[in-house]
């Protein structure tokens, strides 16, 4: 276990030691804009994009003093208090910096100073502008603080507190109630996945007496029974599958693009829903130790991906396209993570939140543009109106599909190589249908957004939006383009840069040769993009006929194959009905007779007590004497 | 030789009963009062005749200090019954009830 060679670097130099600032930065744009983001009008928004940003290029000289020193040292650990201390049980706030904590806060700071600068257009003329940047500042800091945090109980926090976020976030419009509603099942739904995280939280510190990884990394292996860490593995796991929108808990997702686009992008694109994989990463050494919970990983990500990504091809509305897709995309990436292949895994998380922001924010532009008109069906033909967003947004598009030589080509590639290597064939092939998958949904999207005739006066009419927010398109483009150098192979930068915390990837049998995959793989994405280029911009084929005609098909899609009405029949309409029990019958009936009941019976009891009490001086005396006498007697009966 | 102990003994249990009688069955608060002195009156009565058998002076102190305690409490007491009556405008202590339950 490599994990176990590093030591924390000795003597902490100069930019190491402001670590803390990164995450505090935000903290402050919070807390400045909760107050005061009234008083701040057009300024909250510069303010908080100003601190981000900061916050970027501290990150960015941090990470350079880190890899400064040789591959074997490049963790750095500084405890900042004490937070808890109970008997021998302590937490300590600390931050652990090593490469997989330093590519996350490279990405959670840039892509989310880009997003913030995005938003200071979008968000213009909001009434609760300043709150809207104190949220996003928020959610930044508790990003960082996840990825930071030097235990799981800080971890934790940053987890939680980005749940918080994604709920206030997704319902900032919350005086419609279907995006009230939209953020409340995203809290429930990931509440479900964060309650089993939490108990193997607790099952972790029976198991070691403590939260802090380094401990944990140091003797997952020697203490753990394969039983034990399965246990706690599939437990954090469930936290992940809550978190990352993977099937069965991937409903929250698509509902969650009731939220403000930048919102979508750097929430439910970029950052948050990575978290899961990112736990998964950290926490390799028990997912390792049990082997079984490494399968799973692999599996559900593999059947999310496939899922989403049927589902992700009959959506209407352009985010809810873009939302099964990051699912699927998540998929992938724990698809790579339980085949062992981390750093693919982790450089997928890269380049997809490159083109998954870029093309979120190219949505939310068309959207702008069109007057916030979001179904695609009413668009077409807006890369003459929009050039900037269309021509990014492509260039976001093909990277996703896996068109060399842009990045989601490099991470997809890898993975199907990984999959091909791990001696289950039928891995890569579902793998490789996936990448068809992605290949259609994304080229339908392209087509009927960008290409072929208007639908509707807004998209005869629409207009490209204002330089805020096409610059950071194209600082994304650019970068979605070009992030597959990062990792061109398995042995590419962002490998041999994670290598030392996560491991190499592992060499399997030999299967396909490497040219050949690379063929198979640019022709599945090639196909996929040609056929929507036939229906739907060719103009050959009319294809609101052909929805016509196949649409059973285009409506199970639509609605996911009806997973959330499953889940209402089975769970919610159930789960209703129990609480309508316990409220209407049990609490009213049950409930309150015995507290009724208990009330009643001691006003009996008093009122008949009250009969002693006759208010005549001489029954008293009576008494008085009856009891004296009484003493008396026991005292001449005790002589 | 003097008068046996048993003979005030004996009177200090009738006074007592006569007392206890006279606080149950009269309404009369001053009356109850009375008859509460006599009952008071009545163990001085015995504990001077202990103090004398048992040649101590004990008892006798003991005497002393009810008798002090007992012209206190007709102070307290007579209080009480007056501003009772003030306010029932009545001494029958039967009249007195509103602490019935």
């Amino acid at each position: 276990m490599s994990v176990l060679a590093l030591a924390p670097i000795g003597a902490p130099t100069s930019a190491l030691s402001v670590l803390w600032l990164i995450p505090a930065l935000p903290l402050a744009g919070a807390a400045i804009n909760l107050l005061a983001g009234k008083r701040l009008g057009r300024l909250a928004g510069s303010l908080a994009t100003a601190l981000v940003a900061s916050a970027f290029i501290l990150s960015i000289v941090v990470v350079r003093d880190l890899v400064a020193v040789d591959a074997g040292s490049r963790l750095y650990v500084r405890h900042l208090f004490e937070w808890i201390h109970v008997g021998a049980f302590s937490v300590g706030a600390d931050l652990r910096l090593d490469t997989l904590s330093a590519v996350m806060i490279l990405v959670v700071t840039g892509i989310g100073s880009l997003i913030h600068l995005y938003a200071i257009g979008y968000m213009h003329g909001d009434p609760r502008y300043g709150r809207f940047f104190a949220y996003l500042n928020l959610f930044v800091f508790f990003m960082l603080l996840l990825v930071l945090g030097q235990n799981l109980l800080l971890l934790y926090v940053g987890w939680e507190g980005v749940g918080l976020c994604s709920y206030l976030l997704i319902g900032f419009w919350f005086d419609k109630t279907e995006n009230a509603n939209a953020a409340k099942k995203a809290f429930v739904t990931t509440r479900i996945g964060d309650t089993a995280m939490l108990i193997g939280l607790a099952l972790l510190v029976v198991r070691f007496g403590t939260l802090d990884f380094t401990a944990i990394f140091g003797s997952a292996g020697g203490t753990l029974t394969k039983g034990a860490a399965t246990t706690i593995a599939l437990l954090l796991f469930a936290g992940a599958v809550g978190k990352s929108a993977q099937v069965p808990l991937h409903v929250w997702l698509p509902d969650a693009m009731a939220g403000p686009t930048p919102v979508s992008a750097l929430i439910h694109a970029a950052t948050m829903v990575t978290a899961g994989v990112y736990l998964v990463l950290r926490m390799h050494v028990i997912f390792e130790s049990s082997g079984v919970a490494l399968t799973v990983v692999a599996i559900t990500g593999l059947v999310t991906m496939l899922f989403a990504g049927t589902c992700a091809f009959g959506q209407d509305d352009i985010k809810r396209v873009l939302a099964y897709s990051t699912v699927s995309q998540l998929g992938y990436m724990f698809m790579a993570a339980g085949m062992r292949a981390y750093s693919i895994a982790l450089f997928m998380l890269v380049a997809h939140a490159f083109y998954k922001a870029l093309m979120f924010l190219g949505a939310g532009s068309v959207m702008h543009g069109m007057h916030e008109e979001t179904d695609m069906k009413r668009m077409g033909g807006l890369i003459r109106r929009m050039p900037v967003s269309g021509i990014t947004f492509i260039i976001g598009a093909l990277a996703l599909s896996g068109i060399f030589p842009l990045s989601g080509f490099f991470a997809k590639d890898q993975i199907l190589e990984v999959a091909n290597s791990t001696g289950r064939p039928w891995m890569y092939v579902l793998g490789t249908a996936g990448a068809l998958l992605s290949a259609l949904y994304m080229g339908r999207l392209v087509f009927l957004t960008f290409f072929g005739r208007p639908r509707s006066e807004q998209a005869e009419r629409a207009r490209e939006s204002s330089p805020v927010m096409t610059v950071p398109l194209v600082v994304l483009a650019i970068g979605a383009a070009v992030a597959g150098l990062l990792d061109t192979s398995t042995n590419g930068l962002i490998s041999r840069l994670v290598e030392p915390v996560l491991g190499a990837v592992p060499e399997g049998a030999a299967g396909i040769a490497k040219p050949v995959l690379v063929a198979i793989s640019l022709t599945a994405a090639v196909v996929g993009l040609f056929v929507t280029w036939v229906v739907y911009a060719s103009g050959t084929i009319d294809w609101l006929a052909l929805r016509v005609r196949m649409q059973p098909a285009q409506r199970v899609l639509e609605h996911g194959w009806y997973v959330d009405n499953y889940y209402s029949a089975l769970l919610v309409t159930p789960g209703k009905a129990v609480a309508a029990w316990s409220a209407y019958v049990f609490d009213t009936r049950v409930l309150d007779g015995v507290v009724d009941g208990i009330g009643a019976a001691i006003r009996a009891l008093a009122r008949s007590g009250r009969r002693v009490q006759t208010g005549l001086v001489r029954t008293y005396a009576l008494a008085f004497l009856a009891g004296a006498i009484c003493l008396l007697v026991y005292a001449g009966f005790r002589l | 030789m003097s008068t046996p102990v048993a003979y005030f003994l004996l009177l200090s249990s009738i006074l007592f009963a006569i007392g206890t009688i006279g606080v149950l069955v009269r309404k009369n608060a001053l009356i109850i009062f009375m008859s509460v002195e006599l009952q008071l009156n009545a163990v001085n009565l015995s504990l001077v005749a202990f103090s004398r058998m048992h040649n101590s002076l004990d008892g006798q102190v003991l005497a002393f200090f009810s008798m002090v305690v007992a012209a206190a409490e007709v102070v307290v007491g007579l209080a009480i019954i007056v501003s009772v009556y003030r306010r029932i405008r009545s001494v029958n202590v039967d009249d007195a009830e509103a602490l019935r339950g």
